[in-house]
């Protein structure tokens, strides 16, 4: 491997081989007048949880009704990291089984999506991070988590170009290793669920805003969109990064905020990264994707907003820390940087389950790392959608637990690369 | 990197500040509210598509709390004011406007 990345191989290498795409992955459809259930947001997470209703629940007379484009949200922003070694119990619990359902989703869905287990390594800079790492990887054991400690040494061993001298501001003093963490290609996920569900009977309908939501004694009856009235047996509400608008046209509060969330490529580079590295400390985190680009994600921007942009200065500090960890990276270029609206809980865990509006539910929260948990949000929204109650996994998510006081803390393990 | 005006100190850089969420959340009396009224004022903060009251604090500066108009969706800043003095009305369709404050 060289030691330096020389400009002359920016933009010479070959990307790798796609495969071809069929013309068309879902039917393009009108909304019907009604639906057994309506799913508010077609990202990932609202086209796995149309997938699984149809796939586990039989309910194949339901829609995504998408304001955008498919995926145009953060599904296709995000940094595309997979892992589940979370600090507690419960936070465990979910992104384990979506981790467990990865696993074979290509198969399941019958679409391939670049699922790559190539490890998550998450850097401990400082005696007290080494502390909480390893009490995060004990934890991790207790739950049959899949996760090992990493001396400076060994770090260096898996990801040779990484500097673990002494002498910088923030020194790698180990790392925690999840080696069934990875990445997936994020638009063909968001494809794939929506080839599969709309297989299924699922209708997909994009370019289409809901305004407002059809609500009588205390029932939801259906929704309100740019294109008239649609009746619904149920809703969900999975649209993340306005979330809390959509509530509030429901007529109910969540405790969420919205900001501004960053990420950035380079152009297409010579393999030199084959896991993903993560430092909360120094808010970065980044993996080199198939094509050959470094994916690199930033922290959020410290203020609410709507913009889908975020500050430079955000990413310039981030940059100087990748470049601490990572010297070679100073001859690559910024190709691209972008923002999404990410929704944050007060205890940056999910919210997921029953509203105070009958046959209403919601899927919100997951703020800044929502991606891997795709599978498995989608698989126990259906269920509570299906069943009008929530799944054993999603139950202590619910929107209570911010009355009753069961917060489920993941600021400290999660820091800012969540 | 938005440029704020902190009413002591005039305009400086964002990487001055803290943020604070929206202003003017009063602080209740906790043995009057039932646990769903307590976990309103702990937890729900405004979160407009539009114009925001929200507080700052000019940590790097004067190390003083203020409060401002901004817009989350052009990120425009609007008139800052001190805690305890008159909140000045939101500003007019200046940039886009939001659906919902």
């Amino acid at each position: 491997m060289n030691d330096t990345l020389s400009p002359g191989t920016i933009g010479r290498r070959q990307a790798a081989a796609l495969p071809e795409q069929p013309p068309q992955l879902w039917k393009s459809v009108k909304p019907k007048k009604a639906y057994d259930a309506v799913i508010v947001g077609g990202g990932g997470h609202g086209l796995s949880t149309a997938y699984y209703l149809a796939k586990n629940h039989g309910l194949t007379n339901i829609a995504v009704v998408e304001k955008g484009w498919l995926a145009g949200g953060n599904t296709a922003r995000n940094t595309t990291i997979i892992r589940s070694n979370y600090l507690w119990d419960e936070s465990a619990a979910i992104y384990e089984h979506s981790l467990k359902l990865w696993e074979t989703l290509e198969e399941d869905l019958g679409y391939e999506m670049f699922f790559s287990q190539r490890g998550v390594l998450t850097l401990a800079h400082s005696v007290s991070d080494v502390r909480s790492k390893k009490r995060n990887l004990y934890a991790n054991a207790l739950n049959g988590i899949d996760s090992e400690w990493l001396t400076p040494a060994e770090v260096k061993k898996l990801v040779p170009i990484i500097n673990i001298s002494e002498d910088v501001r923030y020194p790698v003093h180990g790392a925690t290793y999840q080696p069934r963490g990875g990445i997936a290609k994020h638009d063909w996920v968001a494809w794939g669920y929506a080839k599969a569900a709309s297989d299924l009977g699922v209708d997909i309908i994009q370019g289409t805003e809901v305004t407002g939501f059809d609500i009588r004694n205390n029932r939801v009856q259906g929704v309100h969109t740019s294109q008239g009235t649609i009746a619904a047996g149920k809703v969900g509400l999975v649209a993340a990064g306005h979330s809390s608008l959509l509530a509030e046209l429901a007529g109910f509060s969540i405790p969420i905020q919205s900001r501004p969330l960053q990420a950035l490529v380079s152009p297409l580079l010579e393999q030199v990264l084959n896991t993903v590295v993560m430092s909360g400390a120094v808010h970065v985190y980044v993996s080199q994707a198939h094509k050959g680009e470094l994916v690199m994600g930033a922290g959020t921007d410290a203020f609410n907003s709507y913009s889908q942009r975020g500050g430079f200065h955000v990413i310039e500090h981030q940059m100087a820390a990748a470049l601490e960890l990572f010297p070679i990276f100073a001859r690559a270029q910024v190709l691209r940087t972008w923002g999404g609206i990410v929704d944050i809980a007060p205890d940056a865990s999910p919210i997921i389950g029953l509203t105070p509006v009958e046959n209403l539910f919601i899927n919100t929260g997951w703020g800044t790392g929502g991606f891997k948990a795709t599978p498995g949000s989608g698989w126990v929204m259906a269920h509570t959608m299906a069943n009008g109650r929530p799944h054993e996994l999603n139950r202590p998510f619910a929107l209570d637990r911010f009355e009753t006081g069961h917060l489920i803390d993941e600021h400290g393990a999660a820091g800012v690369a969540h | 990197m938005l440029y704020i005006p902190c009413p002591h100190c005039g305009l400086r850089n964002e990487t001055e500040f803290h943020y604070g969420a929206e202003a003017g959340v009063a602080y209740p009396e906790p043995n009057t509210l039932t646990d769903s009224e307590w976990a309103k004022y702990l937890h729900i903060r405004a979160n407009p598509k539009g114009w925001l009251a929200e507080r700052w604090v000019h940590y790097a500066g004067c190390g003083r709390w203020f409060n401002l108009w901004r817009n989350t969706i052009t990120h425009e800043i609007g008139p800052a004011w001190l805690p305890f003095t008159t909140k000045p009305k939101a500003p007019g369709n200046i940039g886009q406007e939001g659906p919902r404050v």
